[in-house]
């Protein structure tokens, strides 16, 4: 059961239970939904735009520990950054769920989200923590209203 | 039966995902295959490999001889009249899709309708969701209850006048319920309706009889009865067959063709254009040997006493919930746990070498009807073991103690 732990590590497991930001937002300047038609989870993503700086991001849905732990802290650490960081993350987080156990990446860039590292080893679980990542970045780009893994 | 015998039969039985035994529980989505129909297949490609029907060569001639032996195998599993009415497809999707797209489409205007039941897997509804969109007619489904049932009585009260063509699930793949779908045809008949049944999830737990049933059409999935992938059977009868126009059009399904007119094969080649799936076809044939030699009521018996065994360990394990409670059920658990999203169930219960499947099972509407957006399931075959449900009870123990 160790290398589950390496999956469910304690933040992971904190964030699951107990999603920060999970809430609708009055006054979103943005509102995407993201799908995950493989398991049919559903996550809409609240933002409130101020030019090209995110002032606030809250989320509703439902969806396995992982995907709720990773729209939690998405949430908790795009706060005030700008788009071009955002996606400048994402794509740190993406090469770290996606390069394989072999892949080193420097997680440090990634702080917190250097919890998610251990879902490489599980390809069927990526698109559980990359959800919130998508529809972040599809928010971003102000393109479709809905979005999909897929 | 002996089932550690079986057992000895299906060879992947012996891996070890994760270094752990394998405890397969997910025959609902696949079934493993005996050595019977492994050997078939490289008996086949070893040797008799050749094209079917037109060869004129020693080798042509065996594979042909063992291709349409296959047919009369299939014919003989469902209690057909003649092996003409045993059209080859890929799976239970191709076989409806191909009904759809040849004899309802020609009977349905707008306004007519299609009636399936809220169970029903996503392929016996977007072919027809797919059919009703290009000639505007509409698609009813019977509602389920709670208990995850499609009634008689309101399979009967949709049957309206403008009703053209029924088409129901035997067993549902999310829920286990077995549909009363001998007294659904016989209701069907009564207001002159075509009824097709998709029996992917029977053909391996219940003996089938297209003659009893009397339905018109009946369509399985060589993988979910211990045979190959890519294999599957429609039965139709015959006055429908040769009724019907072609559903793809080449080589196999003609008997003569010149730039002004096709004249097309008798049936069932007039719908197996192209060169077909011999080796699946063969494979099938030794899965149906293999399923007919063990007794599909042997079958039945030993899945059932899993089932119920299964029903009350799983029930003891805090948080658990079952999706529906079917009077009518074949060895298909769905559940959930408190708290605890299906997908990481999946994921733990992998790595002590249990597979379940967790999701929608391609039936989003059930999961809709239940309001929850997936769940674990556990399905069994008759290679699994009272052992393995306790297995299952242990594993999802630790998904407790992990996630709980």
């Amino acid at each position: 059961m160790s290398d589950l732990r390496d999956l469910y590590q304690d933040v992971v497991l904190d964030h699951g239970r107990n999603p920060r930001n999970f809430r609708t937002m009055e006054q979103a300047t943005v509102k995407v939904v993201g799908h995950n038609p493989l398991c049919g989870d559903k996550l809409v993503l609240y933002l409130k735009l101020e030019g090209d700086v995110v002032k606030d991001v809250s989320f509703e849905g439902a969806g396995c520990a992982i995907s709720m732990a990773s729209a939690s802290l998405l949430s908790e650490t795009t706060v005030g950054k700008t788009r071009a960081e955002i996606e400048e993350t994402f794509a740190h987080f993406h090469e770290m769920l996606t390069g394989g156990v072999e892949h080193t990446v420097d997680t440090g860039a990634l702080g917190k989200l250097a919890v998610f590292q251990g879902v490489c080893e599980y390809p069927t679980r990526v698109k559980c923590a990359s959800l919130s990542w998508h529809t972040m970045k599809a928010a971003l780009q102000g393109g479709e209203e809905s979005i999909t893994t897929e | 039966m002996n089932i550690e015998q079986v057992r000895a039969d299906f060879p992947i039985l012996a891996q070890r995902p994760h270094g752990k035994k394998l405890v397969y529980l997910d025959s609902a989505a696949t079934t493993q295959k005996p050595r019977q129909v492994i050997e078939a297949l490289t008996e086949y490609y070893s040797g008799y490999n050749a094209n079917i029907h037109r060869g004129i060569h020693f080798l042509s001639e065996k594979a042909t001889a063992a291709y349409e032996a296959g047919r009369g195998k299939a014919q003989r599993f469902l209690g057909a009249d003649a092996a003409e009415e045993i059209v080859f497809v890929r799976g239970t999707t191709e076989g409806i899709n191909l009904v759809a797209n040849t004899f309802a489409r020609t009977r349905l205007q707008a306004g007519d309708e299609v009636l399936i039941t809220g169970m029903e897997h996503h392929s016996n509804i977007v072919p027809w969701q797919m059919l009703c969109e290009q000639t505007g007619a509409l698609l009813r489904h019977v509602p389920l209850n709670d208990q995850g049932e499609a009634s008689l009585d309101e399979f009967k009260r949709l049957l309206s006048p403008r009703t053209r063509f029924a088409s129901i699930v035997h067993i549902s793949n999310a829920l286990g319920t077995i549909n009363p779908v001998h007294e659904m045809i016989q209701a069907a008949k009564s207001a002159s309706v075509p009824v097709l049944v998709d029996g992917a999830q029977a053909a391996a737990h219940v003996s089938v009889n297209v003659k009893e049933l009397d339905c018109d059409f009946y369509c399985l999935s060589g993988h979910k009865l211990y045979g190959p992938t890519g294999i599957g059977v429609l039965y139709g009868k015959r006055e429908h067959l040769e009724a019907m126009p072609p559903y793809q059009g080449g080589g196999e399904m003609i008997s003569s063709v010149t730039f002004e007119k096709t004249t097309y094969n008798r049936v069932p080649h007039k719908f197996e254009a192209g060169t077909p799936n011999i080796a699946g076809v063969i494979g099938l044939g030794a899965a149906i040997d293999y399923v007919s030699e063990l007794g599909l009521e042997r079958i039945a018996a030993h899945e059932n006493r899993l089932l119920a065994y299964a029903l009350e360990k799983v029930a003891s394990v805090p948080g658990v919930r079952f999706l529906g409670a079917p009077r009518e059920r074949a060895s298909i658990v769905s559940f959930s746990m408190d708290g605890v999203h299906p997908h990481d169930m999946g994921t733990i219960l992998d790595r002590e070498g249990i597979a379940i499947r967790a999701g929608h099972h391609c039936a989003q509407p059930v999961m809709e009807r239940f309001g929850i957006p997936a769940t674990a399931r556990a399905s069994f075959g008759v290679y699994n073991t009272t052992e393995e449900v306790d297995d299952l009870v242990r594993g999802l123990s630790r998904v407790k103690e992990l996630l709980g």
